[in-house]
């Protein structure tokens, strides 16, 4: 199998974040991998170990996993982190022209590389923590033409029948689905645990190609990508006031008075 | 005048109560037209502000999950000439929005708490810190509304009724339906509904039972932290935050929840927030308007029966 899982490097979810102009300030803090694509990588792993006649991923295993990631310079380090953990190569999609694109430029630039290369299972995370769109795997299902298997609780790959089957969770339930490759997954954070790079890992890391890719190496022109083609733009942004703490009282056998009373005056009971 | 559609959400055959939201959004920017893809749906949209109701025929939405609802969308878009598609911001909503902005090529935006008569549209990003305007540049504005933002405006009238039979494409059959296993819903209000929510967290230790307790007096809905969920204590479609939902009610009560910055994010824009923890140092204290210092155990049956004779 060719698996690709799409990953991105984000500014720290636990950090706090501000905007700086129109546009996230992603300078003023750490950038890492988004944490839930690490669960994607975590899964294309466990689908290539439990089809491999070595167990193991990686060379021998008749499969490979590339990861794709677009965005700047610094993102390498987020891909590293990925090829730490045990995906085999990767593609780097940077360009200044892409700076401020939407998530239509994105799923765009993403479903160029994965239709070039060719691929039977794209996997993403459900959302990256930054925009917090959870809109790119839907879309790049729909560029490609491709079965969009979204929301995976779990992940069944049958190689042998090019099948794969999900347990899709939304608000509604539980859908059970499946399609033929090549297939869009995006799978969330209750899936599995993502391993912690090893020693080795981060060692094998270093040798693993990432290849880089600009605009015109895939025949994107710039004024499709980037801010100024964005079809939605940031008018403003203001902070908010931060929410002063209000009252905290000490339980001592009346604090659930007091929290009903509080009710009460706010008139919510 | 220009026309506005509005994506109809059900749970059960019963129409969500964000679509009346969506109507009052919608009427803002023109004339509302009604989606639905279940013709019993259409007779439960009088009284709000919609014009007309589209029945969707011969779309199949229990076999094939998002993708042909997106390409019938993206067609009455077209033959409504409309400028705005509204959709509730939910896992399902966003992924139908994305796919009409993909097929439309429209501008989207997801997640958004207003929107004005010139499709300028409010968003409170980074857990509620910061607010943005944004503007659509398309003719086409695709728009995810979060629920529970808006008033609902009644309208008067009962909506024109029309049928439309979209062409499904091949590719959009290919994700199939096998079975379903709806969410098992009880006797308490939906999650992202809820005017008011209680949550649990680590700090039940497993037991759900003074959260629940407290929650009915209120007629409120059941959240949990991913710890809770995790750990199985609650379904994960309860969880509150980043990766679960995003749930903007009149009153939260968290109670034995730290408020860790995922589990903000998914609350913090809750109107009133009260907090029960032991650690006088949780975090989730510096963004309640009300906290007690105690152990939920105590504190929890208390107020239940301080609600429950203040309502008597
Ligand atoms: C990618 C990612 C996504 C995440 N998404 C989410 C998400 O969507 N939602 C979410 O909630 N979290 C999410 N998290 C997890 C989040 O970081 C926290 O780990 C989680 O919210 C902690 O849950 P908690 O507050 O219940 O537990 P804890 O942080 O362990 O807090 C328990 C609290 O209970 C108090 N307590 C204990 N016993 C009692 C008692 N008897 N009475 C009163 N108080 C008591 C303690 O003082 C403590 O403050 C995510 C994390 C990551 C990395
Ligand atoms: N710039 C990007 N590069 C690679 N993958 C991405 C990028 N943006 C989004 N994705 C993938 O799409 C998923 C959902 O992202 P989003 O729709 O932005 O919330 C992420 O978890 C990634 O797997």
């Amino acid at each position: 199998m060719k698996i690709a899982v799409c990953v991105k490097q984000v500014p720290d979810s636990w950090a706090e974040k501000k905007m700086s102009g129109q546009v996230l300030d992603r300078a003023g803090v750490d950038a890492v991998l988004n944490d839930l694509d690490e669960y994607a990588v975590e899964e294309a792993l466990r689908i290539v170990e439990a089809h491999s006649p070595t167990k193991e991923a990686g060379e021998g295993s008749g499969h490979t996993i590339t990861l794709i990631s677009m965005g700047p310079e610094r993102a390498t380090e987020a891909i590293r982190k990925a090829l730490s953990m045990g995906a085999d190569n990767a593609i780097h999609i940077s360009d200044d022209a892409l700076a401020g694109s939407d998530a239509l430029a994105t799923s765009l630039v993403l479903a160029k590389v994965i239709s070039t290369e060719g691929f039977d299972l794209v996997i993403c995370g459900t959302e990256s923590t930054d925009a917090r769109m959870s809109v790119v795997p839907a879309m790049l299902a729909q560029r490609l033409g491709w079965a969009a298997l979204t929301f995976a609780g779990s992940v069944i790959v049958e190689p042998e029948n090019s099948k794969v089957l999900i347990a899709r969770s939304t608000e509604f339930g539980v859908e059970n689905m499946s399609a033929a490759f090549p297939v869009v997954v995006s799978v969330n954070e209750k899936i599995n645990e993502p391993r912690y790079p090893s020693f080795k890992g981060i060692m094998a890391a270093k040798k693993k190609t990432i290849t880089a890719k600009s605009l015109s190496d895939l025949g994107i022109a710039a004024s499709a990508v980037g801010a100024s083609a964005a079809w939605s733009s940031v008018k403003d942004s203001l902070l908010r006031p931060a929410r002063s703490s209000g009252i905290k009282v000490e339980d001592s056998g009346d604090g659930g008075n007091q929290l009903a009373a509080f009710l009460a005056e706010k008139r919510v009971i | 005048m220009s026309q506005v559609l509005i994506l109809v959400d059900s749970v059960g055959g019963q129409v969500s109560k964000s679509t009346g939201e969506l109507a009052t959004f919608g009427s803002r920017l023109g004339s509302v037209t009604a989606v639905v893809f279940e013709p019993a749906l259409a007779a439960q949209l009088n009284g709000f502000s919609i014009a007309n109701v589209v029945v969707v025929t011969g779309v199949d939405t229990s076999k094939y999950s998002p993708a042909p609802v997106a390409e019938a969308l993206a067609q009455l878009i077209t033959s409504k000439s409309a400028t705005a598609l509204l959709v509730t911001s939910s896992a399902r909503g966003k992924e139908i929005a994305g796919m009409v902005a993909v097929i439309s090529n429209s501008g989207l935006i997801t997640d958004a708490i207003d929107v004005d008569a010139d499709r300028i549209t409010t968003q409170s990003v980074f857990g509620g810190g910061t607010t943005v305007h944004s503007a659509v540049t398309t003719p086409t504005a695709v728009i995810t509304m979060r629920s529970n933002s808006i008033e609902v405006v009644a309208g008067s009238g009962t909506p024109t009724q029309e049928e439309f039979a979209p062409t499904i494409s091949e590719a959009a059959k290919l994700a199939v339906v096998n079975s379903t296993e709806p969410a098992v819903k009880g006797g308490r209000p939906e999650l992202t509904e809820a005017s008011i929510v209680v949550s649990g967290g680590r700090g039940t230790n497993g037991d759900f039972k003074p959260i629940e307790a407290l929650a009915d007096v209120l007629g409120a809905a059941v959240g949990a932290s991913r710890a809770a969920t995790d750990a199985g204590w609650y379904p994960h479609t309860h969880q509150v935050g980043q990766t679960g939902k995003t749930v903007s009610p009149q009153l939260y009560v968290a109670c034995g929840i730290s408020g860790a910055i995922q589990h903000r994010a998914g609350m913090q824009t809750s109107k009133l927030i009260v907090a029960v923890n032991k650690d006088p140092e949780a975090p989730i204290f510096e963004l309640s308007d009300f906290g007690v210092v105690g152990d939920l155990f105590n504190v929890l049956p208390v107020a239940t029966a301080a609600i429950t004779a203040k309502k008597a």
